[in-house]
């Protein structure tokens, strides 16, 4: 495989304290990121042909959270994400996702994901990652997000709470984000929920081609400015709830004008400044 | 200070007694191993007979370092938790009745275990969740926790609890240099979970400091960053077979593999990582050997037979 040259020089101008074998305090390896980054980016430029817009918005250096909606039958969209964090930004970030308890269990998935930065959804997880200054992506709506059917792929399921106490306790401000074309990428008709218990996924997502495969429609990733919210990540669920639906809402609103925007109707957005 | 260290003659622990006694400390030791060329006062003791009261006795020490478990699973089940045990609650009793003023448990960072949901950094308030994975493990984390009890059951007394990370270095002594011995490392396919280890003489320096510093509470040891097995077993100049994990359960002690139980599979696939910040803290430790460096000083000691 011939390696990407700006994957390269992204991945070696990231702010992370790799040692001299290029491999950081969580195991994240700077070699397999060049790879599975040479190998994302590929889709990235080329297949999803992804633009991301207000790239600006996302901190450039310490502890954030990068709030979106899942987009398609499959992850595409946290690879998107992080390839848009680290290709468009200057000096790019790593965003590190939180995967889904069953990759651990499955071997080389396991393995890929870790060294890729992308450690078990689990709070400790989180927590500590903010705490080391990273750059943590957050999907509120779990597998319930990926699990959306075509006809659904610009609505929002339910939102957990657990990341806005996330980012009052550790003061984190938190980058919302919409994702758009995943849902075209790859049109789940229906989802395997029995299928997915024999190979113990989650579930099995049915395109109605038949092959599981992503199709190459344009997806495109816009961040809004950093939201801030003030507390201790004890309050009430009142409380908390309301700052989800604040989050909630600036994702819908740039999910229903990407939505408008992608079907060649004219925009009602005020300018971005 | 006077300090009585039960199991004195393991490998580790030999490396521990020298280096406080060279710092000016009045070290005895106890074990039922010989080490006749002890440059100090040495009983040749079993922790669980009484001959091991009569130490506590007569030398009434200040402190002691409990070094005297057995990790080894070759020991069979009934005397491992005899010796676990029965010898922790030995010499804490003992200590309590003779006046020690703190008590130091060595205990094991494998008390966590290795499971696919646990949390990469563990730290010291977690139970130990994946014991049901690795039941031979349980004398150890009783024997931990038992250890700790001290804490409220015998105020007067400081105790430490240690769980130190695998140990690595010139001695080839420890859970992990014994796995890496073999010209090949079998690992199961499709996982490289990352391991954590410490360099000997850290670790000894380690003890020292407790002893100096004599924090209470249980505290988790390490040193350098954790590396990936696939790393550990390169840089020991070794070759890793990649093995599935049906295989190689049943291949474990054959074919020149290193002979462990089911359960430590888990151990290949999973890591056990400590957070060791809160010893840091109230130590001052810092290790002294990066990982590269410890890997190599164990390479060097025990390069590939030709």
């Amino acid at each position: 495989m011939r390696i990407d040259k700006q994957v390269r020089d992204a991945v070696n101008r990231l702010d992370i304290p790799f040692n001299s074998l290029g491999l950081d305090p969580y195991g994240i390896s700077k070699q397999d990121l060049v790879f599975w980054g040479t190998a994302v980016g590929a889709f990235y430029r080329w297949y999803f042909s992804v633009s991301s817009r207000g790239i600006e918005n996302v901190p450039a250096q310490g502890r954030a959270m990068l709030v979106g909606n899942h987009s398609g039958g499959i992850a595409i969209d946290a690879a998107m994400v992080v390839m848009s964090c680290l290709l468009d930004m200057d000096p790019p970030r790593l965003a590190q996702g939180m995967a889904e308890k069953f990759i651990n269990r499955v071997p080389l998935l396991g393995r890929l994901a870790n060294r890729a930065g992308m450690l078990t959804g689990l709070p400790e997880h989180a927590d500590r990652l903010l705490e080391d200054d990273r750059l943590l992506l957050v999907f509120p709506e779990g597998a319930r997000g990926t699990a959306k059917l075509f006809k659904e792929r610009h609505s929002l399921v339910e939102f957990g709470t657990g990341f806005i106490r996330l980012a009052l306790k550790t003061k984190a401000p938190i980058v919302p984000f919409a994702v758009l074309g995943g849902g075209e990428a790859f049109p789940t008709v229906a989802n395997a929920y029995k299928l997915g218990q024999v190979f113990g996924l989650p579930y099995v997502p049915i395109v109605a081609y038949g092959l599981p495969l992503a199709l190459p429609a344009k997806i495109e990733i816009e961040y809004a400015p950093p939201l801030r919210f003030a507390g201790t990540g004890n309050e009430d669920d009142t409380v908390v709830h309301g700052y989800v639906d604040k989050v909630k809402e600036v994702i819908a609103n740039m999910l229903t004008a990407g939505a408008t925007r992608r079907r060649g109707e004219p925009l009602a957005l005020p300018e971005r400044s | 200070m006077r300090i009585l260290i039960p199991g004195a003659a393991g490998i580790l622990a030999r490396k521990v007694a020298l280096r406080l006694a060279v710092d000016g400390h009045e070290v005895v030791g106890m074990d039922r191993r010989p080490w006749p060329e002890a440059p100090f006062e040495f009983h040749e003791v079993d922790v669980r007979k009484r001959a091991a009261e009569d130490v506590f006795r007569k030398v009434r020490p200040q402190a002691m370092i409990h070094m005297a478990t057995v990790t080894s699973l070759v020991v069979p089940g009934e005397e491992r938790y005899q010796i676990n045990l029965g010898g922790t609650r030995a010499v804490f009793e003992y200590a309590r009745a003779y006046g020690v003023e703190h008590c130091v448990f060595v205990g094991r960072h494998t008390f966590y275990g290795a499971g696919p949901s646990s949390p990469l950094f563990h730290t010291e308030d977690e139970p130990p969740m994946e014991l049901n994975r690795f039941p031979e493990l349980a004398d150890l984390v009783a024997a931990d926790l038992y250890a700790a009890s001290a804490l409220w059951r015998f105020p007067e007394l400081a105790t430490t609890v240690l769980r130190v990370c695998y140990t690595l270095g010139p001695s080839g002594h420890g859970t992990l240099s014994g796995f890496l011995r073999g010209r090949l490392v079998p690992q199961v396919f499709g996982f490289d979970p990352l391991f954590q280890f410490l360099h000997e003489d850290d670790f000894v320096r380690a003890i020292v400091l407790t002893i100096e510093k004599r924090p209470r509470g249980v505290f988790n040891v390490a040193g350098p960053q954790a590396l990936p097995l696939s790393t550990v077993i390169r840089e020991a100049g070794r070759t890793h077979i990649l093995v599935p994990e049906f295989i190689i359960s049943r291949a474990l002690g054959r074919f020149g593999l290193p002979n462990l139980p089911a359960g430590a599979v888990g151990h290949l696939k999973y890591p056990v990582v400590v957070d060791a910040r809160a010893f840091r803290q109230q130590t001052g430790f810092a290790h002294e050997h990066d990982e590269l460096a410890t890997i190599r000083s164990f390479r060097e000691a025990f390069p590939l037979p030709e």
